[in-house]
């Protein structure tokens, strides 16, 4: 029983967290990009058509990576290097993508997905409870807890991080001590568009191996709204997502449990609790000063 | 390949007029592309699209029906984007709107009069003004993410409707569909002209909504409120310096937004639908920011704009019938849009200059 639960918090919260993961680099170089639902859905529909296509699970990944990026490469483009208003860029990045997705997944509605097969560790798969919940996962789990390790380790912990934070801060001194704001701020965001891709393709792998319109349903928004949660800092996120799949499936198991609430009301609370876990950061205003980059949302453009 | 962009010293008004005309252009050749690739003749789509629509009366009168909703909310939002409080939340504050203006047709069903509209109407301000009260209130008590909250609320109102029609508001007759009961004649705004050659289903919803434009013009440019809203948005700095309450504006731009989104709600269900339903809007709510941009926060741009994008909708349809096109082409149409808009505003402040290989000398003065 807790074995399923925890399965499920995890099988839940994993698309959240991978495209949190690259809204938390995205955000930390300076650049909101509220496109991540936009991106999501494409890297949603890319996975499972690849999958459905070549009958191997595995492609979609990469096939969702790449149609993030290029969603992500659009959004640069035009909010990086033509300083557009970051906030309507990314809203207009969602809306086309949820155009775009719901084109392309026509034909894919109703066929049978390809799901990704677990990968048990060996040794370690056998540790009761754990040994299932956590060596006994499909690769997009994996990649996700390594690509934590992995941001955070780069974020606070390797120079080209230190600059990307620079960025973030003050991209005016950043660009007088030489270092390329825009660049930068490209790479990061193609980075992003990337694990959001990534995150769509466990949605349509793993959470539900099928291709249903609006399949993100606000994932991407709550992605967004983790970052904040987790204060710009990676690890924090784990924390924060799993706190949401859990808040997800409990409309599962309360039902099971026969509780006596409408329905609608269990699905609203994700969306609720977003909005209690948004105001009980942001009420912590020191808090909030020290993590926030200071240039959130600001475009630069270089002076010469 | 290396993009320098140089501030303009000043903005040409012919430039900035000229700017979404631009994007609409550019919008239209994208789409030209975006047919051919998906194996329809792009000329034809295009006329299918943009022209078709406008040839035949009822159609027209579609126009002003799909029109109606999006320039009201458009206008509302021109407001609040204005002062940069980022309401895109309109989506939720329109379901809450019905919502609210149909508890008179659904509770008090027997209620008849001149009175019903509108009191259904203040109603649906009020509870759409509600609605937009929340980010906004949070935001200045908490400083929480107006955006995030107003789209978080978007949900929870559209799952609140659907526990509506589906529990509680259930037309008891309805044969179990999720549904509530018919609105009654008092309860319905009426058509324009829905008889004789030129009639046709628009109602008096596209006066309403040309109404607000014209009053939010004025608010805009001619009252205090107006400047406090204007300085507030383009400096925060300016606006505290001359003693400009942020919150309240933050507030009173979340209302006044929220308000004219819930009206959107009910001219949709007293008008168009006449009943409440799981779902009210083909994302009116959503459309209504690309409105607002392209009118580029202008009132009576907007009223232009509105049309525009209510032509996108109808295009869409006609384009499913005769060119057998999907529907969801329209919001990938929409989402093409906003991205000329943005990109011919940077092209009004901006001097564009692209280099082909990156400048290496510093320029010496």
């Amino acid at each position: 029983m807790i074995e399923a639960v925890l399965l499920s918090i995890i099988t839940a919260s994993t698309a959240m967290l991978l495209a949190a993961l690259g809204e938390v680099v995205v955000e930390r170089s300076g650049i909101i990009n509220l496109g991540v639902e936009g991106m999501m859905v494409v890297g949603a529909v890319s996975a499972f058509a690849v999958a459905q296509m070549t009958g191997d699970a595995y492609w979609g990944i990469p096939a969702a990576a790449a149609a993030g990026a290029a969603m992500a490469l659009l959004f640069a483009m035009l909010a990086v290097w033509f300083a557009t208003n970051q906030v309507a860029t990314g809203l207009a990045l969602t809306l086309f993508g949820l155009g775009v997705a719901g084109l392309v997944g026509e034909r894919f509605i109703g066929l049978p997905g390809v799901g990704l097969q677990p990968i048990a560790i060996p040794g370690l798969a056998d540790i009761p409870i754990a040994g299932r919940v956590l060596f006994q996962q499909n690769i997009l789990f994996y990649l996700s807890i390594v690509l934590t390790v992995a941001v955070a380790l780069f974020l606070f912990r390797s120079r080209a991080g230190l600059r990307l934070r620079a960025v973030g801060d003050a991209p005016a001194a950043a660009q007088a001590l030489g270092i390329s704001v825009l660049r930068i701020r490209t790479l990061a965001v193609l980075f992003g568009g990337a694990c959001a891709g990534v995150g769509g393709a466990q949605l349509t792998l793993v959470y539900t191996p099928q291709w249903i319109e609006n399949i993100t349903a606000g994932r991407g928004w709550i992605a967004l709204a983790l970052v904040v949660f987790a204060s710009w800092r990676p690890l924090r996120l784990v924390v924060g997502a799993y706190l949401f799949g859990a808040v997800t499936i409990a409309q599962f198991h309360a039902q099971a449990f026969g509780v006596a609430i409408p329905s609608q009301f269990l699905s609203a609370l994700p969306y609720i609790a977003t909005i209690v876990v948004l105001v009980l950061i942001a009420s912590n205003k020191r808090f909030m000063m020290i993590n926030t980059p200071a240039a959130l949302g600001r475009p630069f453009v270089p002076d010469r | 390949m290396r993009i320098e962009l140089t501030p303009r010293p000043q903005i040409h008004p012919l430039r900035s007029l000229l700017s979404p005309v631009l994007a609409v252009v550019a919008t239209a050749c994208l789409g030209a592309v975006l047919f051919a690739l998906l194996g329809k003749p792009p000329l034809g789509a295009l006329y299918a699209y943009f022209v078709e629509p406008l040839t035949e009366v009822w159609s027209v009168h579609e126009l002003a029906l799909k029109a109606a909703p999006l320039i009201l909310i458009a206008v509302g939002l021109s407001v609040a984007y204005r002062s940069n409080n980022w309401n895109i939340g309109a989506e939720g504050q329109l379901v809450m709107g019905a919502v609210a203006g149909s508890i008179i047709p659904i509770l008090l069903p027997d209620a008849s009069g001149a009175w019903v509209l509108p009191a259904m109407m203040v109603l649906a301000m009020a509870g759409g003004a509600a609605w937009g009260a929340i980010p906004a209130v949070l935001k200045n008590r908490f400083g929480t993410s107006e955006i995030l909250v107003s789209l978080m609320l978007v949900y929870v109102a559209n799952l609140f409707l659907d526990y509506l029609v589906r529990g509680p508001w259930r037309d008891p007759q309805g044969f179990n569909f999720p549904e509530s009961r018919d609105f009654g004649a008092s309860a319905r705004l009426p058509e324009i002209l829905s008889m004789g050659e030129w009639g046709g289903r628009a109602n008096w919803g596209i006066v309403i909504a040309v109404v607000a434009a014209l009053l939010t013009l004025l608010l805009v440019s001619r009252t205090l409120k107006g400047f406090e809203i204007a300085v507030g948005g383009a400096s925060a700095r300016a606006a505290r310096f001359a003693g400009f309450d942020a919150r309240a504006t933050t507030l009173f731009a979340f209302l006044f937004s929220g308000a004219l989104a819930g009206l959107a709600g009910i001219v949709e269900v007293s008008g168009a639908i006449g009943q409440l339903q799981p779902s009210i809007s083909p994302g009116y709510g959503f459309t209504a920011i690309i409105v607002a941009f392209l009118g580029r926060l202008n009132p009576v741009a907007i009223i232009v704009a509105g049309f525009l994008l209510a032509l996108s909708y109808l295009g869409g349809e006609a384009a499913q019938i005769s060119l057998g096109l999907s529907d969801r082409t329209t919001r990938v149409f929409q989402g093409l849009l906003l991205f000329c808009v943005l990109m011919s505003d940077t092209l009004v402040r901006y001097r564009v200059r692209v280099h082909r290989r990156p400048v290496l000398t510093e320029r010496v003065t």
